[in-house]
């Protein structure tokens, strides 16, 4: 199989995975106790006013029929060039487009995410490769202590502690929001406001983005090197005991070239994929960071609707979660099968 | 009589078990400080409420927000509870949240994986697709949105909880069997005519047991910092039963004045739960890991 044949092939099989996933929000959303409806009411409400509001919201129709509903919105097309993001629905509390408010929120969380990324690879793979190659050595022990208790520490109290130190005690850093307050924002270009800062060519909203970024992608990100530390550690260890190895050894290469340019290339691969599926992690410690650092993303979007009972904002967002993790991996898939011609075998 | 001999044996085989992971060296010590951790945790919690010097739930024992003292060894939080006797205590609800979430994924991933992957073709297929669509799926985000429709509480967490890690139990019992049932030994149970349940339940689940063990302390840990994330986000408990991550969430809006105590000690409970499950699981499956071994 050819690598154009693959990547459609596996671009198809996303689909029915999407479809399966956006089923099982449904249900869960409609079959589950509870009820949004009566949350705008006071305790004796007037039932044809509910009624009315039921109707409204299209939840008078059979479940099959409102199913078939939001299928139908995902995929119309008139609707998505008409307002620049697919029918999501209203939300049940603001009556707002769905769509549009997920949309909106979105690049706040991909900015974090991505930010987050690069401190957990840039801390997590050189301390995983160094604690292999001193194996079972007081170096050894002291990374891998570091990586297991980051682990262990719950996202929100490290976002807490590192906004006391550097926030309330040194004052060098904002705790909370995209951008101070005081400054006007960029102009949405792609919406990560870092990047249109640059292109705008104003480097003080760029400096106080940034700012803004240091401590909610750093909580994330140590919470993340931890898990790059133990993958790249244990792949680094299995692959330096390969024969390869040892014969690049006999060949007598550098130490250096050995470990960066055999060893590390060969248990990259696996440590690619296992970066593509921290990923949907990344996120969900989003959600909790987020909340943390009152940034406007996706996660505090869902944790401010769920008092709400708001069924279709909950679920815009989460088919959001679902489309970026898709989309993610399959980015994955297709540079571990251009790296990897076994794959597409 | 025979109680006394059984538990004798028990014993038996359990102290030179530890003896043996002692001589492992250093994985083998993770798992034994891990195990020390959680029991000692799991002591204190069971002991809380007969050592804890106040009413871990009754508010106003002292003023709001006094810092540690003679008197309150660990200071009172915002509602003038006593933080020493809700640390104490306050493990009951993650306890309780992980253990049920783990049961119920033991008792409905594993017999999934095994039938699954024991009878293959479209039956298996469909059931990895689904369970591979969860997988993939950021695991908070599935509780946090079954959580919110069934509302708080000790049952409901852990009812969210499960289904994120369900897959992950499928996930490895089904791989561990599709290789295990090619095996000759099998076939030869089979040619001799044992029956299926026969052949998964005593041929093929222990040799699956050992990686079921690894699952498991990974699944607790993952479940009680998700348990905490899920109390944080306001669909946890309420103020009246101790508990760590209530502390946590509702303790943190004091910090900018300076009353660090309110969180400093449940957090550090927190962490050390969850570090005692990951010191055993990771220490597990270094041990475990056929490729590390010389």
């Amino acid at each position: 199989m050819g690598l154009r044949s693959y990547v459609i092939t596996r671009v198809l099989l996303t689909i029915p995975t999407l479809l399966l996933l956006l089923t099982m929000v449904f249900l869960v959303m409609r079959v589950l106790p509870g009820d949004p409806v009566s949350l705008h009411f006071e305790k004796k409400a007037d039932p044809l006013q509910m009624e009315q509001m039921r109707h409204l919201l299209g939840m008078d129709k059979p479940l099959w029929a409102q199913y078939f509903d939001y299928i139908a919105g995902l995929v119309d097309v008139n609707y998505f060039s008409a307002h620049g993001y697919p029918n999501l629905g209203k939300s049940m509390q603001s009556f707002e487009e769905v769509g549009g408010q997920v949309f909106s929120a979105f690049p706040a969380t991909l900015e974090l995410a991505i930010y987050s990324m690069i401190i957990a690879s840039a801390l997590g793979i050189p301390l995983g490769v160094i604690a292999s190659k001193s194996y079972n050595s007081v170096l050894d022990h002291l990374i891998r202590g570091f990586g297991t208790v980051t682990y262990a520490v719950p996202v929100f109290f490290l976002g807490v502690i590192l906004q006391l130190i550097f926030g309330v005690y040194l004052h060098w850093l904002p705790t909370g929001l995209r951008i101070n307050p005081s400054v006007v924002p960029p102009p949405t270009i792609t919406g990560l406001y870092t990047v249109d800062s640059l292109l705008q060519g104003n480097f003080v909203k760029f400096f106080e983005s940034s700012k803004a970024l240091i401590l909610p992608s750093l909580t994330l990100g140590l919470i993340l090197s931890g898990i790059f530390i133990r993958l790249t550690r244990t792949n680094m260890l299995e692959t330096l005991r390969l024969d390869f190895v040892t014969a690049a050894r006999a060949r007598g290469l550098k130490d250096s070239t050995v470990t960066y340019g055999y060893a590390l290339r060969n248990a990259f691969l696996p440590i690619l994929t296992m970066v593509g599926l921290q990923f949907a992690m990344l996120l969900g410690g989003a959600i909790l960071t987020e909340t943390t650092f009152s940034w406007p993303g996706l996660g505090r979007y869902i944790v401010q609707r769920i008092n709400f009972r708001d069924y279709t904002a909950i679920q815009g967002a989460v088919v959001m979660f679902g489309l970026f993790v898709a989309l993610v991996s399959l980015i994955v898939d297709i540079l571990y099968a251009y790296v990897d011609p076994r794959i597409r075998m | 009589m025979v109680r006394i001999e059984m538990k004798r044996s028990m014993l038996a085989r359990i102290v030179p078990g530890f003896t043996s992971l002692v001589k492992k060296g250093p994985s083998g010590q993770m798992v034994i400080i891990g195990m020390i951790i959680v029991l000692a945790l799991v002591i204190m919690t069971a002991m809380g409420p007969w050592i804890a010097p106040h009413d871990p739930s009754r508010s106003g024992v002292g003023r709001i927000r006094i810092p540690p003292n003679w008197q309150f060894p660990l200071g009172t939080n915002h509602l003038g509870q006593d933080v020493l006797s809700r640390t104490l205590c306050g493990g009951s609800i993650m306890l309780q949240v992980s253990a049920l979430s783990v049961l119920l994924c033991f008792a409905i991933g594993v017999p999934l994986g095994l039938f699954s992957s024991y009878v293959g073709g479209f039956v298996d297929s469909a059931f990895s697709l689904v369970i591979d669509a969860v997988y993939a799926f950021p695991g908070l985000v599935i509780a946090i949105a079954i959580a919110a429709m069934l509302g708080p509480g000790v049952v409901n967490m852990a009812l969210s909880i499960a289904v994120v890690y369900i897959p992950s139990y499928f996930r490895i019992v089904r791989s561990q069997v599709l290789s295990i049932k090619e095996l000759t030994y099998v076939e030869a149970a089979r040619s001799v005519g044992a029956k299926w349940y026969t052949i998964l339940s005593r041929y093929i689940l222990p040799n699956v047991v050992p990686s079921i063990v690894v699952v498991i302390t990974i699944n607790f840990a993952d479940a009680i910092l998700t348990a905490a994330g899920l109390t944080f986000i306001g669909l946890g408990v309420t103020y009246d039963i101790p508990d760590w991550g209530w502390d946590l969430t509702n303790g943190r809006t004091y910090i900018s004045s300076g009353a660090w105590w309110i969180i400093a000690f449940p957090g550090l409970m927190i962490i050390l739960l969850a570090l005692g499950f990951t010191l055993i699981g990771e220490g597990l499956s270094e041990l475990l890991n056929p490729k590390l071994q010389r």
